[in-house]
C-alpha cells in the first residue's frame, strides 16, 4: 500500500511540475493573438517520439510499482511466504545488463558525434550483451526450478518468475526497437532520425537497467 | 517528410511547430480498413464499441426479464443469470464506455480540436484499434466455449471467480482475463497517442488554456487510464496465473467440492486492491471526457462562453488526482482498519467539491443563455440532472457507516447506473448528435432525435429511480430470484416488473437511434461545415467531412480561446478560434 501511495505521489509531483509550466492561472478569455511571443519565446519542442517514450516509461513504471506493491502486500498478508535462494547467476547477469546499458550510452554518444563506426560497435555490443543477459535470466530461472522452487509451491517463487519474466519481456520488446534502429544505421538513412532512434533505445535501456535493479533489490529484500 | 516541412504564416515564424509526418494511404484497404487516419480509426472504434454495447443491452434485457418475471418466464437459469450480469457489466464499462469515449471521441476530436493533421503515432494508433477488436472478439468468443462466459461478476473477485461452482470456470474466466490484458495493451498504444498529440501537436497559438474542455477531459482521462489500467493488468495476470499455473497470489487455502484445494495463503483482498486501484479511476476515466464534452455542448447550444473556464480545468485535474486515492471505498464491507475507512471516506467526500463546482458552472453557463433546445442540448441537460442524482447517492455510499447497510442492495445498482451508466451514455448520445454532421456531412433527423431523447431519458428514470427505493427496502443485488421473503412487501415485485417493462422500452428506443444514424447517412439534410455555428477548430475545416490531413495546405493558427460566443461588438455571435482579430477602428473613424 505504501508503494501505491508513493507511486501516486511521484506521478502527482511530475504532473504538478508539468502543469506549473502551463500557465494554468491564465485568463484565456482576455487574451487574443496567435502566439505567446509577447512573453518569453516558446522553447523548442521535443520530438514527439521522445515525449511518447517518456509517457510510456511512466506507464511501465506504474506497472512495475504495482507488481512491487502486490509483492510487498502479499508478503505480509499470510505466513506462508518463504523466499527462494536467489541463483548466484543473477549477480553476473546484473553486471552484463550494466555493460549493455553502458554500450548503448556509448552508441548514443557516438551517434551524436556522427561517428558511424563507433555507433555500430556500440549497438552490436548493446544488443549482444542484452541477449546474453536474457539467456542468463533463462538459465537462472532453470536453476531455481531444478532446485525445486516451482511457481506453485510458494508465492515468493511465483513472484520471482513473474517479475524476471516481465522485465525480460520488456527487454525483448526493446530488442525489436533496437533492431529497427540498427537497420536504420546500417541502411544509412538521414542522420537526424537515426540519432533520435538511438537516443530512444539508449534511454529505454537505462530505464530497464533501473527497473532491473529495483526488481533485484525487491527479490533480495524478500 | 521526415525533415518536417516548416511553414511560416504571415508574420509569425513557426519553426517550433514541425508538422506531423503524414502517412498516405495507397489503396482501398489501407484507406478504409487498415487505415492510419485517426478519423477512420475513430469510426472503427465507435462502431465496434456500439456493437459491443448492443450485445450488453440485450444481456440487460435477459437480466430484467428474469428479475421482473422470475416465476412466469424461465429463459435463463441461475448460472446464465450470473454470466449475463458479468458480461453486461464488463462490456459496458470497459469495452463500450472506455473504448467509445477515448478511442472513438478521442481519436476523432483530439487532432481536429487541437489543430493537428493526425495523431502523432498513426501506425500505433491503427494497431491500437486492431488490438481492441481482438480483445472484443476474444471476450465474445467466451459465449461459444464449453461452459460459456464467466459468471464471476464484473469485479471478478477471487476466490469464487476461479472455483468450480462458478459458471465459466474452465474457459470463460481465462478468455475474460486474456481479453482484458489484450485490451489494456491496445489501450496503452492509443492512450500514448492521445496524450502526446495534445502535448506536441497543438496548432500555433493553441496554449493548454485555450483548449476546449472536451480535449482537457479526454486528455486527463487518458493520462489516468494509462496509469490505472496497469493495476487491472497486474490483477488479471496474477489471477490468470492462479487459475492456470496453480499459484496462490489471491487464492487462500480452501475446501472445494469437499476436497482441500492446492491453493494456500493467497489474499483475495489483494486482488480487490488491484482491481479498485483501476476500478475507481475508471469511473472518472469515463466521466471526465463526458464532463468535457458536455461543457462544449452547453456552451455551443446556449451561445455563451463557459462559466469559469479556469475552474473547470482545475476541477478536471483535481478530480483526476483525487480519483486515485479513493479506491478502497469500494471495499468498506471487505473488512479494513477503521482508520482506513475514515481516510477513504474523507477523500471520497472531498471529490464532491470539484464535481459540484463543475455542476454549478454548467448551470451558470445556462443562466440567461440563449438556450437552443436542440437534441445535443437536451441530452446535455439530461446529463446534468442525472449526474446530480447519481452524485447525491454517491454521498450516501461514500460514508462508510451508510454504505455498510446499503452495500449489495439495489441502491448501489441504482447509484452506479445513474452516475456512470446513464449519465455518460446521455453525453455520448448528445455528442453523436452534435458531431455526426462533421463526421458525415449530414444532420441527424431531429424529430427522431427528440423522440429518442425523451424515451431514453424518461425511460431510464423509470428503470433506475425505483431501484433506489427497492435498495432501501432491502432488495439485494445479484440475486437470481428473491422468492417469498417476509422482509419484503409484495409491491417490490410489482415495482420490479415496471422496471423491466421500462428497460425494454428504453432498449427499443435505441433502435430508433440506430435507424436514424443509418438513414441520415444518405437522407439527412446536408449540414455544411459548421451547422451549430461553433467556435472550436473542428468546425473550421476547409472540407466536411474533413479530408485526410484535416486542414488542406495550411495548419490553422489559433487566435483566441474556445468559447468566443456572444462576444459584445462582434459581427456574429461566435468567433471561431482561428479567425484573425478584426483591426480595431479608432473612435470616430467610420467604417
Amino acid at each position: 500500500m505504501t508503494i501505491l501511495f508513493l507511486l501516486v505521489a511521484t506521478l502527482a509531483t511530475v504532473a504538478i511540475w508539468w502543469l506549473s509550466q502551463q500557465r494554468l492561472a491564465e485568463k484565456p478569455w482576455l487574451e487574443s493573438g496567435p502566439v505567446d511571443s509577447l512573453r518569453a519565446p516558446v522553447p523548442r519542442r521535443m520530438p514527439a517520439a521522445k515525449v511518447g517514450l517518456g509517457v510510456f516509461l511512466a506507464v511501465v513504471s506504474a506497472l512495475f510499482a504495482l507488481f512491487a506493491s502486490a509483492y510487498a502486500m502479499r508478503m505480509h498478508m499470510a505466513s506462508d511466504w518463504s523466499s527462494p535462494p536467489l541463483p548466484w547467476l543473477l549477480w553476473p547477469n546484473t553486471g552484463v545488463l550494466f555493460l549493455s546499458s553502458a554500450a548503448m550510452g556509448w552508441a548514443q554518444a557516438a551517434a551524436r558525434r556522427r561517428q558511424i563506426g563507433h555507433l555500430r560497435t556500440g549497438l552490436v555490443m548493446g544488443a549482444a550483451s542484452a541477449v546474453l543477459f536474457l539467456a542468463g535470466q533463462v538459465v537462472a530461472c532453470q536453476q531455481l526450478a531444478t532446485a525445486g522452487f516451482y511457481m506453485a509451491t510458494n508465492p515468493a517463487n511465483a513472484f520471482f518468475y513473474l517479475l524476471t519474466g516481465l522485465h525480460a519481456l520488456h527487454l525483448l520488446g526493446g530488442l525489436v526497437a533496437l533492431g529497427r534502429a540498427s537497420a536504420r544505421v546500417w541502411r544509412g538513412t538521414a542522420m537526424a532520425p537515426m540519432v533520435l532512434s538511438v537516443d530512444l533505445c539508449a534511454s529505454y535501456w537505462h530505464f530497464l537497467l533501473l527497473v532491473w535493479l529495483a526488481v533485484f533489490a525487491l527479490l533480495l529484500h524478500g | 517528410m521526415g525533415e518536417a516541412t516548416l511553414e511560416s504564416h504571415e508574420g509569425v515564424g513557426s519553426a517550433e511547430f514541425p508538422e506531423v509526418e503524414l502517412y498516405h494511404a495507397t489503396n482501398w484497404w489501407t484507406k478504409y480498413v487498415f487505415s492510419q487516419d485517426a478519423k477512420i480509426i475513430a469510426v472503427q472504434y465507435s462502431i465496434t464499441a456500439l456493437a459491443a454495447g448492443f450485445v450488453a443491452l440485450v444481456l440487460s434485457w435477459l437480466m430484467r426479464l428474469q428479475l421482473g418475471f422470475p416465476d412466469s418466464l424461465s429463459i435463463i437459469d441461475q448460472n446464465q443469470y450470473y454470466q449475463v450480469i458479468t458480461m453486461h457489466g464488463m462490456i459496458m464499462v470497459v469495452y463500450l464506455l472506455t473504448a467509445l469515449l477515448l478511442g472513438g471521441f478521442g481519436n476523432y476530436l483530439i487532432p481536429l480540436m487541437v489543430g493537428a493533421r493526425d495523431m502523432v503515432f498513426p501506425y500505433l494508433n491503427m494497431l491500437s484499434y486492431w488490438t481492441y477488436l481482438l480483445a472484443v472478439l476474444v471476450l465474445l468468443a467466451s459465449f461459444f466455449v464449453p461452459g460459456g462466459p464467466t459468471g464471476a461478476g464484473w469485479t471478478l473477485y477471487p476466490p469464487q471467480a476461479i472455483l468450480s461452482g462458478t459458471p465459466g470456470r474452465d474457459f470463460g474466466i481465462v478468455l475474460m482475463l486474456v481479453s482484458l490484458i489484450i485490451f489494456i495493451i491496445g489501450f496503452t498504444m492509443g492512450g500514448l497517442n492521445y496524450v502526446v498529440t495534445v502535448l506536441q501537436a497543438r496548432a500555433q497559438g493553441m496554449t493548454m488554456m485555450r483548449l476546449p474542455l472536451t480535449v482537457w477531459g479526454i486528455f486527463t482521462a487518458s493520462v489516468m487510464a494509462l496509469l490505472a489500467f496497469p493495476a487491472l493488468f497486474v490483477g488479471a495476470v496474477m489471477l490468470l496465473f492462479d487459475r492456470l499455473l496453480g499459484t496462490s497470489f489471491f487464492m487462500p487455502a480452501l475446501v472445494e467440492m469437499g476436497q482441500r484445494s492446492d491453493y494456500n495463503g493467497g489474499s483475495p483482498i489483494l486482488f480487490q486492491h488491484m482491481f479498485w486501484f483501476f476500478g475507481h479511476p475508471e469511473v472518472y476515466i469515463v466521466a471526465l471526457p463526458a464532463f468535457g464534452i458536455v461543457s462544449d455542448l452547453i456552451a455551443t447550444h446556449a451561445r455563451r462562453n463557459i462559466f469559469g473556464y479556469r475552474m473547470m480545468v482545475w476541477a478536471i485535474l483535481i478530480i483526476g488526482f483525487l480519483s486515485f486515492v479513493v479506491w478502497a471505498h469500494h471495499m468498506y464491507v471487505s473488512g479494513m482498519h477503521p482508520y482506513f475507512g475514515f481516510f477513504f471516506a474523507t477523500t471520497t467526500l472531498i471529490i464532491a467539491v470539484p464535481t459540484a463546482i463543475k455542476v454549478y458552472n454548467w448551470i451558470l453557463t445556462l443562466w440567461r443563455g440563449d438556450i437552443h433546445l436542440t437534441v445535443p442540448m437536451l441530452f446535455a441537460i439530461g446529463f446534468i440532472v442525472t449526474f446530480v442524482n447519481g452524485g447525491l447517492t454517491g454521498l450516501f455510499l461514500g460514508n462508510a457507516v451508510v454504505d455498510v447497510p446499503l452495500s449489495d442492495t439495489m441502491f448501489v445498482v441504482a447509484h452506479f447506473h445513474m452516475v456512470m451508466g446513464v449519465a455518460p451514455i446521455l453525453v455520448i448520445f448528445g455528442a453523436i448528435y452534435h458531431w455526426y454532421p462533421k463526421v458525415t456531412g449530414r444532420m441527424l433527423n431531429e424529430p427522431l432525435g427528440k423522440f429518442h431523447f425523451w424515451v431514453t431519458f424518461i425511460g431510464s428514470y423509470l428503470v433506475f429511480f425505483p431501484l433506489h427505493y427497492l435498495g432501501l427496502m432491502g432488495v439485494p443485488r445479484r440475486y437470481y430470484a428473491i422468492g417469498e421473503m417476509d422482509a419484503l412487501p409484495l409491491s417490490t415485485g410489482e415495482l420490479n416488473q415496471l422496471v423491466s417493462v421500462a428497460a425494454f422500452v428504453v432498449g427499443f428506443a435505441q433502435l430508433v437511434f440506430v435507424f436514424n444514424m443509418v438513414w441520415s447517412l444518405r437522407n439527412g439534410t446536408p449540414s455544411g461545415g459548421n451547422p451549430w455555428r461553433a467556435t472550436t477548430l473542428e468546425w473550421q475545416t476547409p472540407e466536411t467531412p474533413p479530408s485526410h490531413g484535416n486542414w488542406g495546405k495550411d495548419l490553422p493558427v489559433v487566435h483566441r480561446w474556445a468559447y468566443g460566443y456572444s462576444v459584445p461588438g462582434a459581427a456574429q455571435d461566435f468567433l471561431p478560434q482561428n479567425q484573425p482579430p478584426v483591426v480595431q477602428f479608432t473612435r470616430g473613424a467610420e467604417p
